[in-house]
């Protein structure tokens, strides 16, 4: 077992075929888009395989770091340590405030999303709802979409520990669309008809509302790399930042780098 | 030639030797890595402060644990509550009442329920008794209740096959003795098979509940993984096993170690309840 | 006033009567639910198609295939581990510390948590031998974690071969090896064989352990580098997103099946051993 262990650590990856393969890890945000995009590019480049893990933001731009993944996707802004990586800026995306679709609430100020994760405001009732405890839930800490979510909506007041937390952006929606009282942040790209969004402070979130800068909770999804790309990651990525790409970002409800 | 099957053997018994060595090197090798990763911090931060915290925000610099201990031992407390009295129960029923045929029947089906993979266990959860919590009885449903309900019924394999054996363990002469002195069944059953397969069915109850401390896939699909500790058996929880589930692949430096620092409290945690386990099983044959 | 003791005695036996049967119907529920909301999704098309839209169309092939090599590979790295590990500590050594402290390492690997492998396999496999997210990584952690109950199973059923047929073997000048192979371990197949099979279906049934090592890709794995799901990840992944309660119910009911005719056969094997002997 030792044996195999050593030869495969030596092994220089996929060697003798014919197929290149770019491997991409990191945030579980931009993970389904690139998800989308790598099977649209496979359909056309058919020797190409794409790789696309999850793991978080964190543990994508790390895995850059350490070389084993050729692009890091990430939800936010790199820090000053990971300074020193490339970002390729692919888009940009929205958090929006998702409730159960039967909630009568459909607008909130951006001070009552901030008690309510704050654990001031308990109740659906203060909020011209019905008299029952808001079961608000949060991304757990380490997640890209958290760290935008605390930066832009809870301005440094903390998250309170009496809230529900889960991994993923899926599991987040999953919890808003069947607990008639629950409340949360995912992706805008994310958001159909199973959740509702709410307005922020009058603003509905759209891509409209990105684009004319009006709703301001966006983040950029980035694409980290460590130095250049080699020339099929290259080609991979051109094609996201082309028309082409970027088309099939704005169907998935994103907001694109062109108009 | 004799010589030849002599080396032949020594050379066999040899490779088996070093197969035999290598459990104990996995061992090793896990218990290092775990301790290894998980101690710089207890170091560096105070081991104290680490499991009397109740601050968990690893990015901020905060580890503390201790509301995550309460959590695991409070959910598998839950789960005993829900799962001793049911399992004991069958137990007795397997040993004492059942027949051949229902022995046969009994016996595959447990093994089967203990082979349901534990995701299974969570989703059930999720989408049957989580609802049902929030509807009838407050709360979002993802809750101490839920986890225990679900706990409860994933320990129940363990808790019937080692109350089982301990019972059917129980001399026959016990059993005859005391028929014949006038004592109904469960008046036998009572007052003489359960206290001399006492601590049997009590290491079958500590086994379960190490089975339950150690559960993470089924926990954090149900638990709802807030950091506080539960006001009431309809507010969530994050046991430590969650902990390290939720965060482990997000990560890095010392918010990682954190949650070796959690796997070790988890390790010593487990280990004991094994020791306890084990040791009372021991008792009962020098009895 | 002391109530007849017959009549609690019969009050108490129906009690547990009803007890076991409610137990029994809590399995029979959880196996009818996954099967009458699974089996209406399940077809040939299911088994054998690749996820399209992260799952919520298309089969879970890839992960089917996941799950069989996962389940091989960790089979084939075990057993002679396993089986060698209990051929010494039976017929090679006598009771002493030292296979105490064996087996000490083995009840101990036995009770550490799938999380904690998961933990393990995923900082050391994956990040510090470089493996990444790999069958390999995967492998190399279920082989230890199914690694007790292999070496528990084969002790035992090579402990139950009757002591004349070694004796009769050595009584032909076999040596000891001659015999170990040639008597013993046939003569323990069966047993060893349950222990296998229900490695398997804990190996089948495994999440913690796997998504952190083996991770999480829709990709069918072609190499041991390669990352790849296995059926109880994919479903893992499936219903914790709500990606699709239907494919999700499919996923469930392959997994049950799949460990259940695992189990089913692991019995059957365990009793033509029986039946061998008695």
């Amino acid at each position: 077992m030792l044996i195999l262990c050593a030869c495969n650590s030596g092994m220089p990856g996929k060697n003798g075929k014919a197929k290149h393969t770019i491997t991409i890890a990191g945030s579980t945000s931009v993970m389904p888009f690139t998800e989308k995009l790598a099977e649209h590019f496979m359909l056309d480049h058919s020797e190409f395989v794409i790789d696309v893990q999850g793991g978080g933001s964190t543990a994508g731009i790390q895995a850059v770091v350490n070389n084993t993944v050729n692009i890091g996707m990430s939800s936010r802004e790199l820090n000053d340590k990971e300074k020193t990586l490339n970002t390729i800026t692919i888009c940009h995306d929205g958090i929006a405030m998702i409730v159960h679709p039967q909630n009568s609430v459909r607008s909130l100020t951006l001070q009552q999303i901030r008690d309510i994760f704050n654990g001031r405001i308990k109740n659906w009732r203060e909020l011209g709802g019905v008299d029952r405890r808001i079961d608000a839930v949060t991304r757990e800490e380490g997640s890209g979409t958290r760290s935008a979510f605390e930066e832009l909506v809870m301005k440094g007041k903390a998250i309170d520990d009496s809230i529900m937390v889960q991994d993923s952006n899926g599991s987040v929606k999953e919890v808003v669309a069947t607990d008639p009282y629950a409340v949360g942040y995912i992706s805008l790209g994310l958001v159909d008809q199973k959740v509702r969004s709410v307005t922020i402070d009058e603003v509905v979130p759209s891509i409209k509302s990105i684009k004319n800068g009006r709703y301001k909770i966006v983040r950029p999804f980035l694409y980290v790399t460590n130095g250049e790309l080699d020339t099929y990651a290259k080609e991979f990525v051109n094609f996201i930042l082309s028309r082409d790409g970027q088309k099939i970002l704005i169907k998935e409800g994103l907001v694109s780098l062109y108009d | 030639m004799i010589e030849k099957s002599l080396l032949k053997e020594r050379f066999v018994k040899l490779v088996l030797l070093l197969f035999a060595l290598s459990s104990l090197l996995f061992l090793f090798l896990i218990f290092m890595f775990i301790f290894s990763e998980g101690s710089p911090l207890f170091l560096k931060v105070g081991l104290w402060k680490i499991i009397s915290g109740s601050k968990w925000a690893p990015t901020k610099g905060f580890f503390g644990i201790f509301p995550m201990i309460i959590s695991s031992f409070l959910v598998t407390f839950g789960a005993l509550i829900i799962g001793a009295p049911m399992g004991l129960s069958c137990a007795i029923y397997l040993s004492e009442y059942s027949g051949k045929r229902m022995k046969m029947f009994l016996k595959p089906a447990l093994e089967l329920l203990a082979g349901i993979p534990s995701v299974v266990y969570g989703f059930l959860g999720v989408v049957y008794i989580v609802p049902l919590v929030r509807n009838y009885l407050g709360g979002s449903g993802f809750s101490l209740l839920s986890t225990s309900i679900i706990l409860g019924v994933m320990i129940l394999p363990t808790i019937i096959s080692i109350s089982f054996d301990a019972l059917v363990s129980v001399p026959k002469t016990y059993r005859e003795g005391s028929l014949a002195m006038g004592a109904t069944k469960w008046q036998t059953i009572y007052k003489v098979i359960l206290p001399s397969a006492k601590s049997g069915i009590l290491a079958s109850f500590i086994l379960g509940m190490g089975r339950a401390i150690g559960e993470t896939m089924a926990v954090i699909m149900i638990a709802g993984n807030a950091l506080k500790i539960p006001g009431s058996i309809l507010d969530p929880l994050r046991t430590l096993t969650g902990n390290i589930a939720l965060e482990l692949s997000y990560a890095s430096g010392d918010h990682r170690l954190a949650l070796f620092s959690t796997g070790v409290v988890l390790m010593v945690i487990i280990m004991v309840l094994n020791y306890v386990a084990n040791f009372g099983i021991n008792r009962k044959i020098v009895k | 006033m002391r109530i007849n003791p017959r009549i609690i005695n019969k009050i108490v036996e129906m009690g547990l009567n009803i007890q076991a049967f409610f137990t029994v119907g809590i399995l029979v529920v959880i196996v009818a639910i996954i099967f009458f909301k699974g089996f209406p999704y399940l077809n040939p098309e299911f088994i054998f198609a690749f996820p399209d839209d992260m799952g919520r169309h298309g089969g879970i092939f890839p992960s089917i295939v996941g799950t069989i090599q996962l389940a091989l590979l960790s089979i084939v790295f075990a057993t002679p581990l396993g089986v060698g590990t209990a051929i010494f500590l039976t017929e090679y050594t006598r009771e002493s510390t030292f296979t105490k402290l064996i087996r000490f390492g083995v009840e101990s690997l036995a009770g550490i948590p799938s999380i904690l492998y998961g933990l393990f396999g995923f900082i050391f496999f994956v990040i510090k031998l470089k493996m990444g997210w790999s069958l390999l990584a995967g492998v190399l952690t279920m082989t230890i974690m199914i690694l007790p109950t292999i070496i528990r199973t084969s002790e035992e059923a090579i402990r139950s071969v009757p002591r004349q047929l070694r004796i009769v073997s050595y009584s032909l000048s076999a040596t000891k090896w001659e015999t170990i192979k040639k008597v013993v371990i046939p003569a323990a197949a069966p047993g060893i064989l349950t222990g296998i099979m229900l490695s398997v279906g804990r190996a089948v049934g495994e999440t913690a352990a796997v998504i952190f090592t083996m991770g999480s890709s829709l990709r069918l794995p072609l190499s041991l580098m390669d990352s790849g799901r296995t059926m109880a990840v994919h479903f893992y992944i499936l219903a914790r997103e709500g990606i699709s309660m239907e494919k999700a119910y499919a996923t469930a009911l392959v997994l049950v099946l799949s460990i259940l005719s695992i189990n089913v056969l692991a019995y059957y094997v365990m009793h033509k051993a029986m039946s061998k002997y008695s």
